[in-house]
Protein backbone atom coordinates (compact mmCIF):
# COMPACT_ATOMS: atom_id res chain seq x y z
CA UNK A 1 0.00 0.00 0.00
CA UNK A 2 1.11 4.06 -0.71
CA UNK A 3 1.69 5.98 2.17
CA UNK A 4 -1.56 8.59 2.57
CA UNK A 5 -2.69 11.12 4.94
CA UNK A 6 -5.17 9.32 7.46
CA UNK A 7 -8.04 11.73 8.94
CA UNK A 8 -11.18 10.59 11.24
CA UNK A 9 -13.07 13.29 11.72
CA UNK A 10 -15.54 13.14 14.21
CA UNK A 11 -18.40 15.22 12.29
CA UNK A 12 -19.98 15.04 8.72
CA UNK A 13 -18.84 18.77 8.11
CA UNK A 14 -15.10 17.85 8.61
CA UNK A 15 -15.51 15.02 6.73
CA UNK A 16 -16.67 17.03 3.70
CA UNK A 17 -14.00 19.69 4.35
CA UNK A 18 -11.25 16.98 4.28
CA UNK A 19 -12.45 15.09 1.20
CA UNK A 20 -12.32 18.40 -0.59
CA UNK A 21 -8.26 17.93 -1.10
CA UNK A 22 -6.63 16.88 -3.96
CA UNK A 23 -6.72 12.89 -4.23
CA UNK A 24 -9.11 12.77 -0.98
CA UNK A 25 -10.64 9.17 -1.09
CA UNK A 26 -13.49 8.37 1.64
CA UNK A 27 -12.91 5.39 3.88
CA UNK A 28 -15.84 3.14 5.32
CA UNK A 29 -14.95 0.04 7.08
CA UNK A 30 -12.42 -0.76 4.36
CA UNK A 31 -13.49 -4.19 3.77
CA UNK A 32 -13.01 -3.67 0.11
CA UNK A 33 -11.05 -0.28 -0.04
CA UNK A 34 -8.12 -1.58 1.90
CA UNK A 35 -7.08 -4.82 -0.09
CA UNK A 36 -7.90 -2.98 -2.86
CA UNK A 37 -5.11 0.01 -1.75
CA UNK A 38 -3.15 -3.26 -0.85
CA UNK A 39 -2.69 -4.26 -4.50
CA UNK A 40 -2.17 -0.79 -5.64
CA UNK A 41 -5.48 -0.17 -7.28
CA UNK A 42 -6.28 2.63 -5.29
CA UNK A 43 -3.74 4.94 -3.89
CA UNK A 44 -5.24 8.17 -2.66
CA UNK A 45 -3.21 10.89 -0.61
CA UNK A 46 -5.78 11.40 2.22
CA UNK A 47 -7.81 8.73 3.73
CA UNK A 48 -10.70 10.18 5.31
CA UNK A 49 -12.41 7.47 7.64
CA UNK A 50 -16.01 7.80 8.29
CA UNK A 51 -16.01 5.41 11.09
CA UNK A 52 -15.77 8.03 13.76
CA UNK A 53 -18.67 10.07 12.97
CA UNK A 54 -21.55 9.00 15.42
CA UNK A 55 -24.28 10.95 13.11
CA UNK A 56 -23.96 8.47 10.27
CA UNK A 57 -23.79 5.50 12.89
CA UNK A 58 -27.40 3.26 13.80
CA UNK A 59 -30.59 2.50 12.49
CA UNK A 60 -34.40 4.38 13.22
CA UNK A 61 -37.69 2.69 12.35
CA UNK A 62 -40.97 4.65 12.07
CA UNK A 63 -43.68 4.62 9.28
CA UNK A 64 -42.79 1.85 7.15
CA UNK A 65 -39.49 3.17 6.77
CA UNK A 66 -35.89 1.96 7.95
CA UNK A 67 -33.72 4.49 7.89
CA UNK A 68 -29.58 3.47 8.18
CA UNK A 69 -26.78 5.13 8.62
CA UNK A 70 -24.26 5.42 6.19
CA UNK A 71 -21.59 4.02 8.33
CA UNK A 72 -23.53 1.31 10.30
CA UNK A 73 -21.48 -2.23 10.11
CA UNK A 74 -23.86 -4.97 8.16
CA UNK A 75 -23.57 -6.71 12.04
CA UNK A 76 -25.72 -3.95 13.30
CA UNK A 77 -27.85 -4.19 10.54
CA UNK A 78 -28.69 -7.80 11.11
CA UNK A 79 -29.58 -7.41 14.70
CA UNK A 80 -31.45 -4.01 14.56
CA UNK A 81 -33.96 -4.72 11.21
CA UNK A 82 -34.42 -8.19 11.85
CA UNK A 83 -38.29 -7.65 13.20
CA UNK A 84 -38.88 -4.83 10.98
CA UNK A 85 -37.45 -6.26 7.36
CA UNK A 86 -36.33 -9.85 7.76
CA UNK A 87 -35.25 -9.99 4.56
CA UNK A 88 -32.73 -7.07 5.15
CA UNK A 89 -31.71 -8.49 7.92
CA UNK A 90 -30.98 -12.04 6.77
CA UNK A 91 -29.31 -10.39 3.53
CA UNK A 92 -26.51 -7.98 6.01
CA UNK A 93 -26.12 -10.47 8.44
CA UNK A 94 -25.01 -13.03 5.25
CA UNK A 95 -22.29 -10.64 3.73
CA UNK A 96 -18.65 -12.19 3.81
CA UNK A 97 -17.88 -13.58 7.29
CA UNK A 98 -18.42 -12.11 10.88
CA UNK A 99 -15.45 -10.52 10.93
CA UNK A 100 -16.19 -8.56 7.87
CA UNK A 101 -19.58 -8.00 9.08
CA UNK A 102 -18.38 -6.29 12.12
CA UNK A 103 -16.48 -3.56 9.50
CA UNK A 104 -18.13 -3.07 6.39
CA UNK A 105 -20.70 -0.73 6.53
CA UNK A 106 -23.58 -0.13 3.71
CA UNK A 107 -22.54 3.41 2.87
CA UNK A 108 -19.45 1.79 1.92
CA UNK A 109 -20.97 -1.20 -0.30
CA UNK A 110 -23.54 1.44 -1.85
CA UNK A 111 -20.65 3.84 -3.07
CA UNK A 112 -18.82 1.09 -4.32
CA UNK A 113 -21.22 -0.09 -5.94
CA UNK A 114 -19.51 -4.03 -6.66
CA UNK A 115 -21.30 -6.06 -9.44
CA UNK A 116 -21.68 -9.17 -6.89
CA UNK A 117 -22.53 -6.92 -3.53
CA UNK A 118 -25.90 -7.97 -1.77
CA UNK A 119 -26.62 -4.63 -0.79
CA UNK A 120 -27.36 -2.89 -4.16
CA UNK A 121 -30.01 -5.13 -4.95
CA UNK A 122 -31.75 -4.53 -1.52
CA UNK A 123 -31.79 -1.34 -2.07
CA UNK A 124 -32.91 -1.20 -5.71
CA UNK A 125 -35.59 -3.83 -4.80
CA UNK A 126 -36.61 -1.76 -1.96
CA UNK A 127 -36.73 1.59 -4.11
CA UNK A 128 -34.56 3.31 -0.96
CA UNK A 129 -33.77 6.44 -1.30
CA UNK A 130 -29.61 7.19 -0.86
CA UNK A 131 -28.95 10.24 1.36
CA UNK A 132 -25.95 11.63 0.77
CA UNK A 133 -24.35 14.84 2.02
CA UNK A 134 -25.96 17.36 -0.45
CA UNK A 135 -28.83 15.49 -2.01
CA UNK A 136 -31.36 11.99 -2.11
CA UNK A 137 -31.03 9.72 -4.62
CA UNK A 138 -33.47 7.71 -5.53
CA UNK A 139 -31.88 4.02 -5.98
CA UNK A 140 -33.70 3.68 -9.69
CA UNK A 141 -31.35 6.82 -10.63
CA UNK A 142 -27.76 5.69 -8.34
CA UNK A 143 -26.68 2.68 -9.96
CA UNK A 144 -24.96 3.49 -12.86
CA UNK A 145 -23.07 0.33 -13.84
CA UNK A 146 -20.36 -2.14 -12.29
CA UNK A 147 -18.71 -0.12 -9.76
CA UNK A 148 -20.21 3.63 -11.14
CA UNK A 149 -23.35 5.49 -8.93
CA UNK A 150 -24.55 8.81 -9.09
CA UNK A 151 -22.16 9.71 -6.60
CA UNK A 152 -19.62 12.85 -7.13
CA UNK A 153 -16.33 13.43 -5.77
CA UNK A 154 -16.35 14.24 -2.32
CA UNK A 155 -19.84 12.95 -1.89
CA UNK A 156 -20.68 10.58 1.25
CA UNK A 157 -23.56 8.17 1.71
CA UNK A 158 -24.80 9.42 4.89
CA UNK A 159 -27.98 7.05 5.37
CA UNK A 160 -30.44 4.96 2.85
CA UNK A 161 -33.90 5.32 3.96
CA UNK A 162 -35.57 1.31 3.03
CA UNK A 163 -39.35 1.71 2.68
CA UNK A 164 -40.91 -1.99 4.26
CA UNK A 165 -42.47 -4.31 1.89
CA UNK A 166 -45.35 -6.56 2.46
CA UNK A 167 -42.73 -9.35 2.05
CA UNK A 168 -39.55 -9.91 0.45
CA UNK A 169 -37.02 -12.53 0.41
CA UNK A 170 -32.90 -12.64 -0.89
CA UNK A 171 -31.88 -15.48 -2.36
CA UNK A 172 -28.08 -15.51 -2.95
CA UNK A 173 -26.05 -18.29 -4.72
CA UNK A 174 -22.37 -17.89 -3.32
CA UNK A 175 -19.65 -18.29 -5.14
CA UNK A 176 -17.75 -20.31 -2.41
CA UNK A 177 -14.64 -18.68 -2.10
CA UNK A 178 -15.38 -14.88 -1.83
CA UNK A 179 -18.69 -15.54 -0.43
CA UNK A 180 -20.02 -12.76 -3.05
CA UNK A 181 -22.82 -13.43 -5.11
CA UNK A 182 -22.24 -14.97 -8.17
CA UNK A 183 -26.05 -13.98 -8.69
CA UNK A 184 -28.28 -12.67 -5.73
CA UNK A 185 -31.92 -12.35 -6.95
CA UNK A 186 -33.78 -9.86 -3.95
CA UNK A 187 -37.80 -9.91 -4.35
CA UNK A 188 -40.00 -7.28 -2.78
CA UNK A 189 -43.32 -6.99 -2.51
CA UNK A 190 -44.93 -3.59 -2.25
CA UNK A 191 -48.73 -2.37 -2.50
CA UNK A 192 -47.63 -0.69 -5.55
CA UNK A 193 -46.00 -3.91 -7.38
CA UNK A 194 -43.37 -6.09 -7.07
CA UNK A 195 -39.73 -5.34 -7.48
CA UNK A 196 -37.29 -7.51 -8.19
CA UNK A 197 -33.52 -6.82 -8.23
CA UNK A 198 -30.73 -8.86 -9.78
CA UNK A 199 -27.03 -8.62 -8.67
CA UNK A 200 -23.81 -10.44 -9.39
CA UNK A 201 -25.27 -11.15 -12.92
CA UNK A 202 -24.59 -8.74 -14.89
CA UNK A 203 -21.39 -6.81 -16.83
CA UNK A 204 -23.91 -3.67 -16.14
CA UNK A 205 -23.98 -4.29 -12.26
CA UNK A 206 -27.12 -4.37 -10.38
CA UNK A 207 -29.94 -4.31 -12.36
CA UNK A 208 -34.28 -4.83 -12.31
CA UNK A 209 -35.48 -7.23 -14.05
CA UNK A 210 -38.49 -5.74 -15.12
CA UNK A 211 -40.56 -9.06 -16.68
CA UNK A 212 -40.37 -10.23 -13.73
CA UNK A 213 -41.43 -7.62 -12.20
CA UNK A 214 -44.62 -7.51 -14.68
CA UNK A 215 -45.30 -11.34 -14.27
CA UNK A 216 -45.03 -11.47 -10.50
CA UNK A 217 -47.24 -7.87 -9.85
CA UNK A 218 -50.38 -10.12 -11.68
CA UNK A 219 -49.70 -13.00 -9.95
CA UNK A 220 -46.86 -13.63 -7.15
CA UNK A 221 -46.35 -17.32 -7.40
CA UNK A 222 -42.92 -18.88 -8.84
CA UNK A 223 -44.95 -20.63 -11.79
CA UNK A 224 -45.65 -16.94 -12.89
CA UNK A 225 -42.03 -16.62 -14.02
CA UNK A 226 -42.77 -19.77 -15.80
CA UNK A 227 -42.46 -18.90 -19.31
CA UNK A 228 -40.04 -15.92 -18.70
CA UNK A 229 -36.01 -15.89 -20.01
CA UNK A 230 -33.25 -14.15 -19.26
CA UNK A 231 -30.89 -13.60 -22.25
CA UNK A 232 -27.26 -14.46 -21.26
CA UNK A 233 -26.51 -11.54 -23.84
CA UNK A 234 -24.19 -8.87 -21.20
CA UNK A 235 -24.42 -10.88 -18.32
CA UNK A 236 -20.47 -12.15 -16.44
CA UNK A 237 -19.12 -14.86 -17.72
CA UNK A 238 -15.74 -15.79 -15.73
CA UNK A 239 -14.03 -19.40 -14.37
CA UNK A 240 -16.95 -19.31 -11.66
CA UNK A 241 -19.76 -19.41 -14.37
CA UNK A 242 -20.73 -19.02 -18.25
CA UNK A 243 -22.84 -16.46 -19.07
CA UNK A 244 -25.32 -18.54 -19.87
CA UNK A 245 -25.44 -20.31 -16.48
CA UNK A 246 -25.88 -16.97 -15.00
CA UNK A 247 -28.71 -16.22 -16.67
CA UNK A 248 -30.34 -19.44 -15.68
CA UNK A 249 -29.85 -18.78 -12.27
CA UNK A 250 -31.50 -15.07 -12.47
CA UNK A 251 -34.68 -17.19 -13.14
CA UNK A 252 -33.92 -19.83 -10.37
CA UNK A 253 -32.79 -17.45 -7.52
CA UNK A 254 -35.91 -15.43 -8.40
CA UNK A 255 -38.46 -18.80 -8.30
CA UNK A 256 -36.55 -19.38 -5.17
CA UNK A 257 -37.23 -15.81 -3.39
CA UNK A 258 -40.77 -15.86 -4.25
CA UNK A 259 -41.38 -19.43 -2.75
CA UNK A 260 -39.47 -18.41 0.39
CA UNK A 261 -41.97 -14.99 -0.05
CA UNK A 262 -44.99 -17.21 -0.08
CA UNK A 263 -43.66 -20.51 2.07
CA UNK B 1 4.51 9.13 11.69
CA UNK B 2 1.42 9.49 13.81
CA UNK B 3 1.08 8.63 17.23
CA UNK B 4 -1.63 5.78 18.07
CA UNK B 5 -2.76 4.57 21.58
CA UNK B 6 -4.71 1.37 22.10
CA UNK B 7 -5.72 -0.73 25.44
CA UNK B 8 -4.41 -4.40 24.36
CA UNK B 9 -4.80 -7.14 26.35
CA UNK B 10 -5.53 -4.67 29.21
CA UNK B 11 -2.35 -3.12 28.40
CA UNK B 12 -2.36 0.49 27.32
CA UNK B 13 0.11 0.72 24.14
CA UNK B 14 1.38 3.27 22.57
CA UNK B 15 3.49 3.48 19.25
CA UNK B 16 4.16 5.90 15.91
CA UNK B 17 2.71 4.24 12.67
CA UNK B 18 2.14 5.91 9.49
CA UNK B 19 -1.22 6.14 8.44
CA UNK B 20 -1.04 2.57 6.15
CA UNK B 21 0.03 0.49 9.12
CA UNK B 22 -2.36 -2.62 9.73
CA UNK B 23 -3.24 -3.47 12.82
CA UNK B 24 -2.13 -6.61 12.85
CA UNK B 25 1.68 -5.24 11.47
CA UNK B 26 1.45 -2.63 14.54
CA UNK B 27 0.32 -6.22 16.84
CA UNK B 28 3.36 -8.06 15.30
CA UNK B 29 6.00 -5.71 14.37
CA UNK B 30 6.04 -3.03 17.42
CA UNK B 31 3.87 -4.71 20.01
CA UNK B 32 5.63 -7.93 19.14
CA UNK B 33 3.07 -9.81 19.84
CA UNK B 34 3.27 -12.39 17.34
CA UNK B 35 0.45 -14.57 17.97
CA UNK B 36 -1.75 -12.97 15.60
CA UNK B 37 -0.92 -14.53 12.45
CA UNK B 38 -1.15 -13.44 8.68
CA UNK B 39 -2.02 -15.73 6.42
CA UNK B 40 -3.50 -14.45 3.26
CA UNK B 41 -3.46 -10.78 3.78
CA UNK B 42 -6.23 -10.02 1.70
CA UNK B 43 -8.98 -10.80 4.21
CA UNK B 44 -10.31 -14.28 3.25
CA UNK B 45 -7.98 -16.60 6.24
CA UNK B 46 -8.98 -15.38 9.42
CA UNK B 47 -5.70 -16.34 11.16
CA UNK B 48 -5.55 -12.23 11.64
CA UNK B 49 -8.53 -12.05 13.60
CA UNK B 50 -8.59 -10.18 16.81
CA UNK B 51 -10.99 -8.25 19.03
CA UNK B 52 -11.58 -4.48 18.86
CA UNK B 53 -14.02 -3.03 21.26
CA UNK B 54 -15.29 -6.57 21.84
CA UNK B 55 -15.98 -7.39 17.97
CA UNK B 56 -14.19 -9.85 16.21
CA UNK B 57 -11.92 -8.31 13.35
CA UNK B 58 -9.35 -9.42 10.28
CA UNK B 59 -6.77 -7.13 11.62
CA UNK B 60 -5.19 -7.40 7.84
CA UNK B 61 -7.78 -5.30 7.04
CA UNK B 62 -8.18 -2.42 9.42
CA UNK B 63 -5.55 0.37 9.94
CA UNK B 64 -3.55 0.99 13.06
CA UNK B 65 -4.88 4.38 13.50
CA UNK B 66 -8.57 2.88 13.27
CA UNK B 67 -8.08 1.30 16.69
CA UNK B 68 -7.06 4.44 17.96
CA UNK B 69 -8.16 4.35 21.69
CA UNK B 70 -9.99 0.92 21.36
CA UNK B 71 -9.66 -2.11 23.40
CA UNK B 72 -7.64 -4.73 21.40
CA UNK B 73 -7.55 -8.50 22.44
CA UNK B 74 -5.51 -10.62 20.88
CA UNK B 75 -4.59 -14.97 21.31
CA UNK B 76 -1.97 -13.72 23.98
CA UNK B 77 -5.07 -12.18 26.34
CA UNK B 78 -6.70 -15.55 26.21
CA UNK B 79 -5.15 -17.21 29.16
CA UNK B 80 -6.73 -17.48 32.15
CA UNK B 81 -5.10 -14.74 34.69
CA UNK B 82 -2.37 -17.95 36.70
CA UNK B 83 -1.54 -18.14 32.98
CA UNK B 84 -3.42 -21.53 32.10
CA UNK B 85 -5.23 -21.82 28.99
CA UNK B 86 -8.97 -21.06 29.44
CA UNK B 87 -12.05 -23.10 28.14
CA UNK B 88 -11.58 -22.52 24.54
CA UNK B 89 -7.43 -23.07 24.35
CA UNK B 90 -8.02 -26.27 26.88
CA UNK B 91 -10.94 -28.04 24.23
CA UNK B 92 -8.85 -27.09 21.07
CA UNK B 93 -5.63 -28.93 23.07
CA UNK B 94 -8.38 -31.44 24.74
CA UNK B 95 -10.06 -32.41 20.80
CA UNK B 96 -6.87 -31.78 18.71
CA UNK B 97 -8.33 -28.68 16.88
CA UNK B 98 -5.44 -27.87 15.45
CA UNK B 99 -2.87 -29.80 13.18
CA UNK B 100 -0.21 -27.02 11.57
CA UNK B 101 -1.40 -24.31 14.06
CA UNK B 102 -1.11 -21.59 11.84
CA UNK B 103 -4.74 -20.77 11.80
CA UNK B 104 -5.30 -21.58 15.43
CA UNK B 105 -4.88 -18.12 17.12
CA UNK B 106 -8.18 -16.70 14.21
CA UNK B 107 -10.02 -19.65 15.45
CA UNK B 108 -9.95 -19.61 18.98
CA UNK B 109 -10.72 -15.48 18.63
CA UNK B 110 -13.58 -16.31 16.17
CA UNK B 111 -14.39 -18.83 18.97
CA UNK B 112 -14.76 -16.41 21.35
CA UNK B 113 -16.50 -14.26 19.73
CA UNK B 114 -18.94 -16.82 18.80
CA UNK B 115 -19.51 -17.86 22.14
CA UNK B 116 -19.92 -14.45 23.54
CA UNK B 117 -22.94 -13.74 21.07
CA UNK B 118 -24.42 -17.60 21.61
CA UNK B 119 -23.23 -18.64 24.40
CA UNK B 120 -24.86 -22.74 23.43
CA UNK B 121 -24.40 -22.51 19.57
CA UNK B 122 -25.55 -25.49 17.55
CA UNK B 123 -22.99 -27.65 14.94
CA UNK B 124 -24.32 -25.88 12.17
CA UNK B 125 -24.01 -22.10 13.93
CA UNK B 126 -20.16 -23.14 14.48
CA UNK B 127 -20.12 -23.94 11.15
CA UNK B 128 -21.56 -20.97 9.59
CA UNK B 129 -19.59 -18.36 12.08
CA UNK B 130 -16.49 -20.10 10.98
CA UNK B 131 -17.03 -19.00 7.20
CA UNK B 132 -14.10 -16.05 7.21
CA UNK B 133 -11.62 -19.20 8.86
CA UNK B 134 -9.67 -21.20 6.79
CA UNK B 135 -7.64 -23.96 8.00
CA UNK B 136 -5.67 -25.08 5.17
CA UNK B 137 -5.06 -29.01 6.83
CA UNK B 138 -8.68 -28.92 6.54
CA UNK B 139 -9.14 -29.51 10.63
CA UNK B 140 -12.36 -28.23 10.69
CA UNK B 141 -13.92 -31.45 12.22
CA UNK B 142 -12.19 -30.90 15.61
CA UNK B 143 -12.07 -27.00 15.68
CA UNK B 144 -15.95 -27.81 15.28
CA UNK B 145 -16.03 -30.23 18.56
CA UNK B 146 -13.54 -27.98 20.23
CA UNK B 147 -15.95 -25.11 20.15
CA UNK B 148 -19.18 -27.53 20.85
CA UNK B 149 -17.27 -28.68 23.90
CA UNK B 150 -15.89 -25.18 25.04
CA UNK B 151 -19.71 -24.31 25.03
CA UNK B 152 -20.31 -27.41 27.52
CA UNK B 153 -22.05 -29.33 24.77
CA UNK B 154 -21.46 -33.03 24.06
CA UNK B 155 -18.88 -33.12 20.92
CA UNK B 156 -18.23 -36.74 20.85
CA UNK B 157 -21.59 -37.50 18.70
CA UNK B 158 -20.89 -34.93 15.55
CA UNK B 159 -20.21 -36.60 12.67
CA UNK B 160 -17.25 -35.99 10.21
CA UNK B 161 -18.39 -34.36 7.17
Amino acid sequence: MYEFEFVKPTTLADAIAALGAEEAQALGGGQTLIPTMKQRLAAPAVLVSLTGIEEMKGVSIGDGIITIGGATPHAVVAEAVAGAYPALAALAGNIGDPAVRNRGTIGGSLANNDPSACYPAAALASGATVVTSNREIAADDYFQGMFTTALEDGEIVTAVRFPVPEVASYRKFEQPASRFALVGVFVAKYPEGVRVAVTGASEEGVFRWTEAEAALSVEFSPDALEGLNVSPEGMIGDLHGTAEYRAHLVKVMTKRAVAACIG
Amino acid sequence: MTEVTMTVNGKLMRGEVEGRTLLVSFLRDQLGLTGTHVGCDTSQCGACVVHVDGKAVKSCTMLALEADGAEVATIEGQADADGSLNVIQQAFQDHHGLQCGFCTPGMVMSAAALLKENPKPTEDEIRHYLEGNICRCTGYHNIVKAILAASGQEAAAIAAE
